[in-house]
């Protein structure tokens, strides 16, 4: 979606526009209509202020944000860590697939967010019914794209690294994980994305901190401009790390740098 | 030759055998464990009795409906969530794709709201709309607009320019321009996000009525997780996953038979 250069400045000036006539309009409308139904910009000002600074749903803005992004990374991390060994495993090893592929297409169609109740009723309200249900949702996004991305590895590059005698260990670090390494960075990119939806749904359900549960107090106090301050804040806190996850992408796939 | 053909039938078969083994070791060892009375009924129920409550929701009410009627009202607010987001999302797409200014005009709102979880909407979803049909119909559009908003983008710009410059040479107005080649270039995209629209959709769906809804499968679980009913939570969980699958597989044909007409032009 990103425009040429030599257009850049046109879209910037057309997007600065309309940005600058929807914020006018929402200011404007908001002089006449219900305060409960539509949130005025200066009240939504207030309630970031109050959010900052004194807090709400019993923490200020950091230690909810930090909490949901804490418990959100080590869901993430434990789903795409695991993910990307089973991944890797099922596209060495046909009897791996044969063995996990069946028992992953049985739970897949169910969707994510159905696991919730049933964590609440293994794990409670605390973080481990959090965690469990992030693993379902960021796994099979990472998985996939380990599998097919080691699948996808041209056979005469791994043939080459035999004939030179790799061992399984070589094989597995310097041909098959560089080889997928860009299909599961895509996927993690997925994973992490769902992680964080799937967290904040967590916590709209049941939670002590976190920025799902600002959203849920907000709207059991029908206070609509903190409803908008805890949108914004998941939507730049999920931004921000999928920001951090594509520079860390850049980094370790040097070989894929486009000169800029 | 034929040695290696059976050789490798034979390793096919042995494979086949092995999945055959892990679904039904899979099962095996739910059923073993459920019965063996470790876990009391409540945390792990056995898979017979996952079939039992389903049966037996079909004609008792459970959280106020049958199972039926529960499926019944979800699948009324997926449709009408999911086809005001195709309505909308494909000709936005497809605006963003042929009008450049279109593009830039809604770039920085569609890159914000992009990262709003669909179900951060579900505050607003209650107080704009209720929690009846209203409500979980937002959800479900904000989860399926996106996906459609960018496949049909990304199809509308696939067009070969050649084709393009051609029909302009051959003199065709810009509505046959549309009609002949702009579409029908960008409709296996457009298709493939319906697709996974309808996936996001139909999830946002049983999010959005796991809090916000009075009926529906979702809440179907959540009352059973409220009351420990194990069972019946597990047979709403096999219940979404297999009209989940059902929705996919309708699209599916339609993608193959749209595509197949768009072939054999």
């Amino acid at each position: 979606m990103n425009p040429d250069r030599s257009e850049r400045p046109k879209a910037l000036m057309i997007g600065g526009v309309c940005v600058a006539v929807v914020l006018l309009g929402w200011w404007v409308s908001s002089l006449s209509t219900d305060a409960m139904r539509m949130p005025s910009p200066q009240a939504v000002i207030e309630a970031a202020q109050q959010l900052a600074t004194t807090g709400y749903a019993g923490g200020t803005l950091l230690t909810h944000v930090i909490y949901s992004m804490k418990l959100a990374l080590f869901g993430f991390l434990v789903a795409s860590g695991s993910a990307v060994v089973i991944g890797l495993a099922m596209g060495v090893s046909r009897t791996v697939e044969a063995l996990i592929g069946p028992i992953i297409a049985f739970i897949r169609p169910i969707p994510p967010l159905a696991w919730i109740p049933l964590a609440i009723i293994w794990f409670g309200l605390g973080d481990g019914a959090k965690i469990f249900v992030i693993w379902f949702t960021a796994f099979v996004p990472t998985l996939i794209n380990t599998y097919t991305g080691v699948r996808t590895i041209d056979p005469t590059l791994i043939a080459a690294a035999r004939v030179h005698g790799a061992g399984t260990r070589r094989l597995l670090l310097d041909v098959y994980l560089p080889g997928a390494a860009p299909m599961i960075f895509a996927g993690l990119r997925v994973s992490l994305q769902a992680s964080w939806m799937a967290l904040v749904a967590a916590e709209l359900i049941g939670a002590f901190y976190g920025l799902g549960r600002v959203l849920m107090t907000a709207a059991q106090d029908i206070f609509p401009a903190m409803i908008l301050v805890a949108m914004l804040a998941v939507a730049a806190s999920g931004a921000l790390m999928t920001l951090v996850l594509v520079q860390i992408e850049r980094l370790s796939l040097p070989w894929l740098r486009r000169p800029r | 030759m034929s040695d290696g053909a059976s050789e490798t039938g034979r390793r096919s078969v042995g494979l086949t055998a092995l999945s055959v083994l892990s679904v039904s070791g899979f099962l095996g060892i739910w059923f073993a464990v459920a019965q063996s009375g470790l876990l009391p009924k409540m945390v792990l129920p056995s898979p017979w009795d996952v079939v039992t409550a389903f049966q037996h929701s079909l004609y008792t009410p459970f959280a106020g409906a049958t199972m039926s009627q529960h499926l019944v009202a979800s699948l009324g607010r997926f449709l009408s969530g999911f086809l005001l987001a195709v309505a909308l999302g494909v000709p936005t797409g497809l605006l963003m794709g042929w009008f450049a200014p279109f593009r830039y005009a809604i770039a920085p709102f569609f890159e914000t709201f992009r990262f709003i979880a669909p179900l951060a909407w579900v505050p607003f979803a209650a107080l704009w709309f209720g929690t009846g049909i209203g409500g979980p119909i937002l959800i479900v559009f904000s989860g399926s607009f996106a996906a459609a908003v960018i496949n049909t983008f990304q199809g509308a710009r696939m067009t070969d320019p050649r084709l393009i410059e051609a029909c302009r040479t051959l003199g065709a107005s810009p509505w046959r321009l549309i009609i002949d080649v702009l579409l029908p270039s960008a409709t296996p995209s457009i298709i493939a996000g319906v697709r996974i629209a309808a996936a996001l959709g139909w999830q946002s769906l049983i999010g959005a009525e796991l809090i916000v809804a009075s009926s529906g499968v979702g809440y179907l679980i959540v009352q059973g997780q409220g009351s420990v009913e194990t069972p019946i939570v597990m047979a709403g969980m096999a219940t979404i996953g297999v009209v989940g699958l059902l929705i996919d597989w309708a699209l599916r044909l339609v993608e193959l038979s749209v595509t197949r007409n768009w072939r054999g032009a």
